[in-house]
C-alpha cells in the first residue's frame, strides 16, 4: 500500500494492520475466521514483519507470547470464538506479562453473520483482568493498536483490542502516519526472567498480586485516558457508549451529551460519576451484553440501558432509535409484496463437498458435523450434517454418540471435518478416537484450503502465509501413525465408487478414516481438464429429478418447461454457472445431461 | 437540512461484483473530497448468498448503516433482491434495476416461485424507477461480466461528479487487462436516459 494520498478509504481490518505496520509491529500471528481475516492478509504487503497462520488460535497467541517474550511488538488476530481456544494462554499471560508489546484482536461478530454464536467478548477484558479498547471506526481501528502496545508496554499487560464484524468491514476515511519501523526493532533478545515468566504455583500467587496492582494503576490511568472523551451539549440525556454503537447513536441524537468510551476495560470510574453529575439521565447504549451498564450501576448510578436497547443482534441507527419511547419513525411505502423466497449462501457449483454428502445423505447416518463451507451441507436437497457446535468438535461428537448407542449403533455414526478444521483440533479427537476403540467413520473433507474465510494456506497447502514452500501434513500417515488400520481416499467426483466406500466403512466395527481428496473449485487449477460446460437435453430429461438432489446452483428446475415425457417439468442447467463437474450426469439414468451441443 | 447525508443501497447476489462497484463508488467520492462510509452484508459463503453494501456520503458521516426509509438511490443488480429492501425506500428514491433474473435455491428445487412482474411492480410504487439491460448492455461492449460497471455508470449521473474522477479511480484500481471494457461498460451505463 502506498502513501501516496495521505486520506485513505481503510476497513477495519485494514486499518489494523496499518496501524501495526505504523507502530512498529515485527511478529503477527492468527488462524482465518470471520470477520477477522483480512487483518493478517493485508499485513503481509508491508515488509519486515513477521505474518504467520498459525493451526489454531491456541497455538497462534502461544507463538505470538514467546514473539513478546523475545521483545517484539506483536500483534496476534482471531474471532470472538477464536479467544476461547486461545483462552487458556491469554489467562496467564495477563499473569507473566509482556516484554515486547502485545495486542490480541478480538474481531466479535454479534447478528451471527459468519459464526455459532455471538458472544460478547468484552468480558473476557474483566475476567482475563487485561485492559480492552474498543475503536468505533476505521481511524480509531488504526489508532488504537498503536495506543494498545503502549498500554502493554507502560502497564507490562496484554491489550485487548476489540472489533466487531461492522467496524472490521465497513470502510471510512483514515489519516495515515509515518511507519516507526525502528524504535522498537532494536529492544529484541534473549533474556531469562524466571519468577516472571515461570507460572508454577509460587511465582504465579506473586504474579496474581502484580496483576491485581495493574488492575488498580489501570483504573486510574482510565480516568485520564485521551479515548475517554466527554461531549457536553444537551445536559437532558447523557449517553454513555462505546464501539460502533456511538455512531448510531450519534446519527440519531446528534443534540444529546456524550461519555465515548475508547477503553472499555477498565472503565474510568471519576469520569463517569462526573459525567453522571452534569446530565439529568444516563442511558447506556452498547451492543449485546450490558457490559458498561452492570457496572455503572455497580458504581450506584441509575441509569437505563438494556431495558429498551436489545440484548440480542447488532444495533443500527433505527434499533437506537426505538430504544428511546416517542422517537417518531420515517413511514416505508406501503405496498403489497410477493412471498419473497429466501437466498441463503450455497456451495459453489461444482463444489467437490457435494460428492461425499450425497453419499452420506443417501446412507442415512447420523452426520456430525464441523466448521467450513461444508456446514451449508445442512441445507436441502442434501441436509447431511446433523451437528454444528464449534471447531473439531465432529469427531468427539461421533465417538460419544457410537459409545453410547453401543451395537445399535454400528454403521450408523459419521463425522464429517475439513482440512483446515482438522488441522485446527481435529488431531486430538482423532486420537481419542483410536485410542477408546470408537467403530465411527471419519470423513476428512481435503480441498486443500482454508475455503470458508477465502482460500488461506494451512499446514496441508504446501505454502506458508509469506508464501514460501513449506512441508504438508500427510493425513493418511498421521491417521496410521495414530493408530487407525482403515485409512481410504476417495476422488468425491465419482459418486457411485464414494458410494460404495462410505457403505464399506460405515460397515465395518473400527474406527476408519475417509479421506474425500479434491481441491476447492475456486483454486487455480481446480478445474479437470476433461470438464466441460453441460446441458439438460430436454428430449431424454423425463423430470425426474435425481441430478436437482445435488443442491448444484448451477442446475435447477423449470416447472413450465415440458420435459422428454411430454410432462410439465424439467431440469436445466445454467451455462454460466457450470463448471463441469459431471457430478448430476452421473446421476441421470436417462443420459439427458450432455455437452452443449 | 444542514449536512445533507446522500444515501446508496446496493444489492445484488454474490459473485455478481456488487463489492467491486461499491468499492469504486466510495473511492470516487473520496477522493472528491467528501466523507464516506461504506458497509456490506454478506453470508457466509464464497457466492450465491444475498449481498448489500450501504454507501453514505456527505460532510461528516457517523453511522455507517442506512436507516429505513432513508435511501436516496437503490442500485440493484437482481430482480427478486430488490424487493427485500423496499422498507429502506422512500417514494422519491431513485431506483437502477438491472433486468436480471438468478433463481435462489428454494426456485431451482422447485419448493418456491419466483415473483412474476417485479419491474412493473416496483414502477408502480416507486416512480422514479429505470430499468436496465445491463447484461445485454455489458455483452455488446465486451463481457457480460461488467454488468456491475454499466449499472454503476448509470448511478453516477446521479452524483454531481465529473465523468474522469470516475475514470482516474478505475484506472487506479483496476488491472489493466479488464480496464478498458469497464470503462466502456461505465460510458454505456452513462449513455442511458436519466429518470427526471
Ligand atoms: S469455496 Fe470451495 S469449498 Fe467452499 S463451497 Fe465453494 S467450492 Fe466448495
Ligand atoms: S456439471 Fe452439474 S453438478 Fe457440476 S457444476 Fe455443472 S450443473 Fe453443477
Amino acid at each position: 500500500m502506498s502513501v501516496t494520498h495521505r486520506k485513505q478509504l481503510l476497513s477495519g481490518n485494514e486499518a489494523i494492520a496499518r496501524g501495526a505496520y505504523e507502530a512498529g509491529v515485527l511478529f503477527a500471528s492468527a488462524y482465518p475466521g470471520t470477520p477477522s481475516t483480512e487483518i493478517l492478509e493485508n499485513l503481509i504487503s508491508y515488509d519486515g514483519i513477521y505474518c504467520e497462520w498459525s493451526p489454531n488460535e491456541k497455538v497462534a497467541l502461544e507463538v505470538g507470547v514467546g514473539a513478546c517474550y523475545a521483545g517484539a511488538r506483536t500483534l496476534v488476530a482471531m474471532k470472538h470464538v477464536g479467544v476461547n481456544v486461545a483462552a487458556d494462554p491469554l489467562f496467564t499471560l495477563s499473569y507473566t506479562g509482556i516484554r515486547g508489546g502485545m495486542v490480541l484482536v478480538t474481531a466479535d461478530d454479534p447478528e451471527l453473520h459468519s459464526s455459532q454464536n455471538e458472544q460478547d467478548n468484552r468480558n473476557y477484558a474483566k475476567f482475563a483482568k487485561v485492559p480492552m479498547l474498543d475503536p468505533a471506526d476505521s481511524q480509531e481501528a488504526k489508532d488504537y493498536v498503536a495506543l494498545a502496545l503502549d498500554i502493554s508496554e507502560q502497564f507490562d499487560t496484554p491489550v485487548l483490542l476489540r472489533s466487531t464484524t461492522r467496524v472490521s468491514h465497513s470502510q471510512s476515511s483514515v489519516s495515515l502516519s509515518e511507519p516507526d519501523r525502528t524504535t522498537h526493532a532494536g529492544k529484541v533478545s534473549i533474556v531469562k526472567d524466571p519468577p516472571k515468566l515461570v507460572m508454577l504455583p509460587a511465582n504465579a500467587r506473586k504474579r496474581h498480586v502484580v496483576v491485581e496492582e495493574r488492575m488498580k494503576r489501570l483504573r486510574e490511568f482510565a480516568d485520564t485516558f485521551r479515548e475517554n472523551v466527554m461531549e457536553i451539549n444537551d445536559t437532558d440525556i447523557g449517553i454513555i457508549t462505546a464501539g460502533i454503537s456511538y455512531q448510531y447513536a450519534k446519527e440519531i441524537f446528534p443534540n444529546a451529551s456524550y461519555l465515548k468510551l475508547g477503553m472499555v476495560y477498565p472503565l474510568p470510574e471519576k469520569l463517569i460519576r462526573e459525567f453522571s453529575g452534569k446530565v439529568k439521565r444516563l442511558l447506556v447504549i452498547e451492543e449485546l451484553d450490558p457490559f458498561i451498564e452492570e457496572q455503572v450501576r455497580a458504581m450506584g448510578l441509575e441509569t437505563s440501558g438494556k431495558e429498551n436497547v436489545p440484548i440480542l443482534g447488532e444495533l443500527n441507527p433505527d434499533i437506537v432509535a426505538s430504544s428511546l419511547s416517542g422517537y417518531v419513525f420515517k413511514e416505508s411505502v406501503p405496498m403489497e409484496k410477493p412471498e419473497l423466497p429466501p437466498r441463503p449462501p450455497n456451495m459453489c457449483p461444482g463444489c467437490p463437498h457435494r460428492g461425499i454428502f450425497y453419499a452420506l445423505s443417501k446412507s442415512k447416518v447420523f452426520v456430525a458435523g464441523d466448521i467450513g463451507c461444508y456446514t451449508l451441507a445442512f441445507l436441502p436437497p442434501l441436509q447431511a450434517i446433523d451437528t454444528c457446535l464449534c471447531m473439531g468438535a465432529s469427531i468427539g461428537h461421533a465417538v460419544g454418540i457410537d459409545k453410547v448407542m453401543g451395537k445399535e449403533g454400528q454403521g450408523k455414526v459419521a463425522a464429517v471435518i475439513g482440512d483446515s478444521t482438522f488441522f485446527h483440533s481435529g488431531i486430538t479427537p482423532l486420537i481419542d478416537a483410536a485410542y477408546n476403540k470408537s467403530s465411527a467413520t471419519i470423513c476428512i473433507l481435503d480441498n486443500r484450503t482454508t475455503a470458508m474465510t477465502g482460500a488461506q494456506q494451512n499446514p496441508g497447502t504446501g505454502k506458508t502465509l509469506m508464501g514460501e514452500d513449506t512441508h504438508r501434513v500427510d493425513i493418511p500417515a498421521l491417521a496410521k501413525s495414530i493408530g487407525i488400520n482403515r485409512v481410504r481416499k476417495v476422488d468425491p467426483y465419482d459418486i457411485q465408487k464414494t458410494r460404495e466406500i462410505v457403505t464399506e466403512e460405515l460397515d465395518v466395527d473400527e474406527i476408519s478414516v475417509i479421506i474425500s481428496e479434491s481441491p476447492c473449485v475456486l483454486l487455480k487449477g481446480a478445474r479437470r481438464k476433461e470438464w466441460e460446460v453441460l446441458s439438460v437435453d430436454h428430449d431424454k430429461c423425463t423430470g425426474c429429478k435425481a441430478c436437482i438432489m445435488l443442491g448444484c446452483p448451477a442446475i435447477g428446475w423449470d416447472p413450465e418447461g415440458i420435459n422428454g415425457k411430454g410432462k410439465k417439468g424439467r431440469s436445466v442447467i445454467d451455462e454460466m454457472l457450470c463448471i463441469g463437474c459431471t457430478m448430476c450426469q452421473q446421476l441421470c439414468k436417462f443420459d439427458a445431461i450432455v455437452k452443449v451441443p | 437540512m444542514k449536512d445533507k447525508i446522500t444515501n446508496i443501497l446496493m444489492a445484488g447476489v454474490g459473485g455478481q461484483g456488487i463489492i467491486m462497484a461499491s468499492n469504486m463508488l466510495s473511492e470516487a467520492l473520496l477522493a472528491a473530497g467528501r466523507d464516506v462510509k461504506k458497509s456490506e452484508v454478506h453470508g457466509m459463503a464464497q457466492r450465491g448468498g444475498s449481498v448489500t453494501s450501504h454507501v453514505r456520503f456527505g460532510r461528516k458521516v457517523f453511522s455507517p448503516l442506512i436507516r429505513k426509509g432513508e435511501v436516496d438511490i437503490l442500485y440493484s443488480l437482481e430482480l427478486l433482491e430488490t424487493l427485500r429492501y423496499t422498507d429502506y425506500l422512500k417514494k422519491e428514491t431513485v431506483i437502477i434495476l438491472n433486468d436480471y433474473r438468478l433463481n435462489p435455491p428454494s426456485v431451482s428445487l422447485g419448493a418456491k416461485t419466483y415473483p412474476e412482474g417485479i419491474p412493473e411492480l416496483v414502477r408502480a410504487n416507486f416512480p422514479r424507477t429505470t430499468l436496465i439491460d445491463g447484461v445485454g448492455i455489458a455483452r455488446e461492449v465486451g463481457n457480460p461480466k461488467t454488468v456491475s460497471t454499466v449499472i454503476l455508470g448509470h448511478l453516477s449521473l446521479y452524483i454531481d461528479m465529473p465523468e474522469n474522477t470516475w475514470a482516474d479511480i478505475m484506472s487506479d484500481r483496476l488491472p489493466s487487462k479488464i480496464l478498458d471494457v469497464n470503462l466502456k461498460a461505465f460510458h454505456a451505463g452513462r449513455e442511458i436516459k436519466q429518470v427526471a
